[in-house]
């Protein structure tokens, strides 16, 4: 075991993959030389030479077309999209390429390629460097969502993403890159060290893809969330002394339906909680899901903690992330509902 | 998937993967850069065929020669007065950048652009332009704006975010936006404003105007899409613009080779859209202002567009964000073997007689005491993070002409947490 922030397990998961499996490659705009913009590559273009790691033309749909591409070789591109707002330009080629591509050719041919990419808000990044896009690739058919809380899970899930048959979208929430973040912004951010999810091995590992973990188990209320707002739930949930049951998904898409609705019919209440926009925003469809598994154990309608409807604003950020207060007054509702 | 055994007829094949020559702790040396002598270029009548000039993307425009004396068909004769006009914007915009990369550093500010070194490559620009031609910048072309007297202070609160910024603090510092300066709003997505220029061109065109546009986008931006998009819009319709290609030679830690530079020039990529083309040194003022004056007149008189590469040096960081004694030689940026813009242009108006080393010197004295008098006003109106600046319901203005039913929801949701939030904060007081 060794202590870990997200970067540096990122980076590990991503050095044990080229360690067991010369056929893992990684390249992206920066992450060669520099090992990457927040430092997720670092020394792996040292250990693993230039044509395993390396730096890209600032081409996004050049990165994932040749990320699918390269699968088609029969490599194992891990490619970095710099930030998750710069991924557009590469939608054509993961959207009407890389999820198609084992349909279109009954699995002739495959795309397993992993898109890591830093995304969601909270550092200062105005509208380019805030979004958090990831309802709009699960309702892509053929990719696989992932997006982990922790050090210990995005290792574990890193490499079962690499090592995964599918193209899947790895979102990083670079807000909980150095520490577990938990929505109050004026404080001091305790450093990943101190919490037990930074107790990674340093060998292989994985979490596989699909399973949701309950980070607190409880029985008044499910509270659905992933990524930085795993550690918003547990620091209001435990501030406000609720009896809340918090299940981190780790996965989107495919989706533990069954650890939801276990969980739900046991509480029979559900608030959902991200950080994206809300209209279209993966808590709709968990909203319908929950809804159509259950409904007849529900005592309270579902409620719903997400980003505005509006680009991330510069200034106002904190206004706009769903912190701890508003999620203290939706939990205040949905529990006297 | 095992490799095929390799055919024992036939060499293995072998991925090529672009290095600069130096690294952190390497001796830059550009002795190898071919730089052909100030006045050796031609200059092409305006009316001369694309085809006819292919020559001119793989060579280097350049007026300014080593004694600073402008030399050769490309001089534009600028009066001195225009001149010192010029000299004095390039460091205005210096002053400024030096002041604002320090707040940032403050603590005052999220982020912040320098442009150190690139001065002329957007003011001499917008010197040749017409106050009215339509510019799509990137965003290290704050010297466009400060050429156009745009007020610093205008500029400062929007990098600070504050109560007077006309962008309601919702964008990151530097991506300003000026339209009554003819300056498009930035945006943070590379490339994008590239085929924007070109459609506003297109459409002085279709409705018989005579602005023209131009844009600017750095060479590490021309490998995205939109730059392709760009310059085949710009060749089929021939439309009135300018598409200026900053070549820094580093886009943050990529150097140009990743961009397509070890292979050829980037104005030689006009040679395959059949656009004119031009290679110039881009920290030459006078060489920057005739380009633009040559390829503005071909744009105005419907010969069509023209692709400018500058080719000049990042001086600093790509941002406050990065460190590049991490992925480059120290002494790149002393060593650059085409100097530094203000220095080439002053000494230029030295030689003239127009000018010397104590009114330079004031010069400075005075950009340094604008730029101080407006830093102090700007932060009287706020610095970023301290303080709310703008009123939350802002938040939801501007996403449409008319805020649809679930925004004003949801705008009612926010104010109502502001006053928990305030309740709760009162509660700890007491």
């Amino acid at each position: 075991m060794a202590q870990m922030n997200m970067i540096q397990a990122i980076n590990s998961a991503m050095d044990v993959a080229m360690e067991r499996d010369e056929n893992v490659c990684v390249f992206g705009e920066d992450v060669g030389f520099y090992g990457g913009v927040f430092r997720a590559t670092a020394g792996l273009q040292k250990k693993y030479g230039k044509r395993r790691a390396f730096d890209t033309p600032i081409n996004e749909g050049g990165i994932i077309g040749v990320a699918v591409g390269m699968a088609a070789y029969g490599l194992k591109p891990v490619a970095e999209i710099q930030f998750a707002d710069y991924i557009y330009p590469g939608l054509d080629q993961l959207v009407s390429e890389a999820a198609r591509l084992r349909y279109r050719s009954a699995g002739e041919f495959t795309a397993p390629i992993v898109v890591r990419s830093p995304f969601g808000g909270g550092i200062f990044g105005g509208q380019t460097h805030s979004q958090s896009p990831e309802s709009m690739f699960t309702h892509v058919s053929g990719i696989k969502t992932v997006i982990p809380s922790t050090p210990y899970d995005a290792k574990g899930l890193l490499i079962a993403a690499i090592e995964d048959p599918d193209p899947v979208v790895f979102f990083e929430p670079k807000r909980i890159y150095n520490g577990p973040f938990d929505g109050r912004y004026q404080e001091i951010v305790q450093p990943w060290s101190r919490h037990p999810a930074s107790e990674v091995p340093e060998g292989h590992y994985v979490i596989p893809l699909g399973k949701a973990a309950t980070v607190r188990e409880g029985s008044d209320v499910t509270v659905l969330c992933y990524g930085t707002m795993v550690h918003v739930a547990l620091g209001v949930v435990e501030r406000e002394g609720y009896d809340a049951e918090v299940i981190d998904l780790r996965t989107l898409l495919p989706l533990d339906i069954e650890a939801i609705v276990a969980s739900v019919k046991k509480t029979g209440r559900c608030l959902i909680l991200h950080e994206a926009t809300k209209t279209s925003g993966f808590g709709a469809e968990l909203s319908a899901l929950v809804q159509e598994h259950c409904f007849h154990h529900l005592e309270a309608p579902i409620v719903r903690v997400t980003g505005y409807d509006t680009p991330y604003p510069h200034s106002l950020e904190w206004a706009y992330f769903p912190g701890p207060i508003r999620l203290g007054e939706a939990l205040k509702r949905v529990m006297e509902d | 998937m095992a490799k095929q055994e390799a055919r024992s007829n036939l060499p293995p094949l072998d991925l090529y993967v672009p290095e600069p020559k130096f690294r952190p702790g390497d001796d830059a040396d550009f002795s190898d850069i071919v730089i052909p002598a100030a006045g050796e270029t031609r200059r092409p009548d305006i009316a001369d065929d694309h085809h006819t000039m292919r020559d001119l993307s793989y060579g280097l425009v350049r007026v300014l020669d080593g004694e600073g004396k402008a030399v050769g068909p490309w001089d534009p004769r600028l009066d001195a007065e225009t001149l010192r006009k010029m000299l004095r914007a390039m460091a205005l915009t210096r002053a400024y950048d030096q002041r604002m990369f320090r707040a940032q550093r403050q603590g005052k500010t999220s982020f912040y652009m320098k442009c150190l070194g690139e001065e002329a490559v957007a003011v001499a620009a917008a010197f040749a332009l017409d106050r009215d031609d339509m510019c799509f910048p990137s965003y290290r072309q704050q010297g466009i704006l400060i050429a156009r007297d745009w007020p610093l202070l205008d500029m400062m609160n929007q990098v600070y975010s504050n109560k007077q910024d006309r962008l309601k603090g919702r964008q990151l510092p530097i991506m300003y936006s000026a339209k009554e300066g003819g300056f498009f709003s930035i945006s943070g997505n590379l490339a994008t404003q590239y085929p924007q220029a070109v459609g506003w061109a297109m459409a002085s065109a279709a409705k018989g105007d005579t602005r023209i546009a131009a844009t600017w986008c750095g060479e590490g931006s021309t490998a995205e899409g939109d730059f392709h998009s760009a310059c085949i819009f710009a060749s089929v319709y021939k439309a009135p613009v300018i598409l200026n290609v900053v070549n820094n030679q580093w886009a943050i830690s990529s150097f140009s080779g990743f961009a397509g530079g070890e292979a050829t020039t980037f104005a030689a990529r006009a040679v395959g859209y059949g656009i004119a083309g031009l290679r110039i040194d881009g920290n030459d003022a006078l060489a920057v202002h005739a380009a633009t004056q040559w390829a503005a007149e071909r744009a105005r008189t419907n010969q069509g567009p023209t692709i400018i590469e500058h080719f000049t040096y990042r001086t600093e960081g790509h941002s406050t964000s990065d460190d590049p004694s991490q992925y480059r030689s120290a002494n790149e940026a002393t060593d650059w073997p085409l100097g530094d813009p203000i220095a080439r242009l002053k000494q230029h108006l030295v030689g003239l007689g127009e000018w010397d080393e104590e009114r330079h010197a004031a010069m400075d004295l005075e950009c340094a005491e604008q730029v101080k008098v407006a830093t102090k006003q700007a932060e009287k109106f706020g610095i970023l993070g301290h303080g709310l600046h703008q009123p939350l319901e802002t938040m939801f203005e501007d996403v449409f002409a008319q805020m649809p039913w679930h925004l004003r929801e949801q705008q009612a949701e926010m104010l109502a947490e502001y006053e928990v939030a305030k309740a709760k904060a009162k509660q700890g007081e007491a």
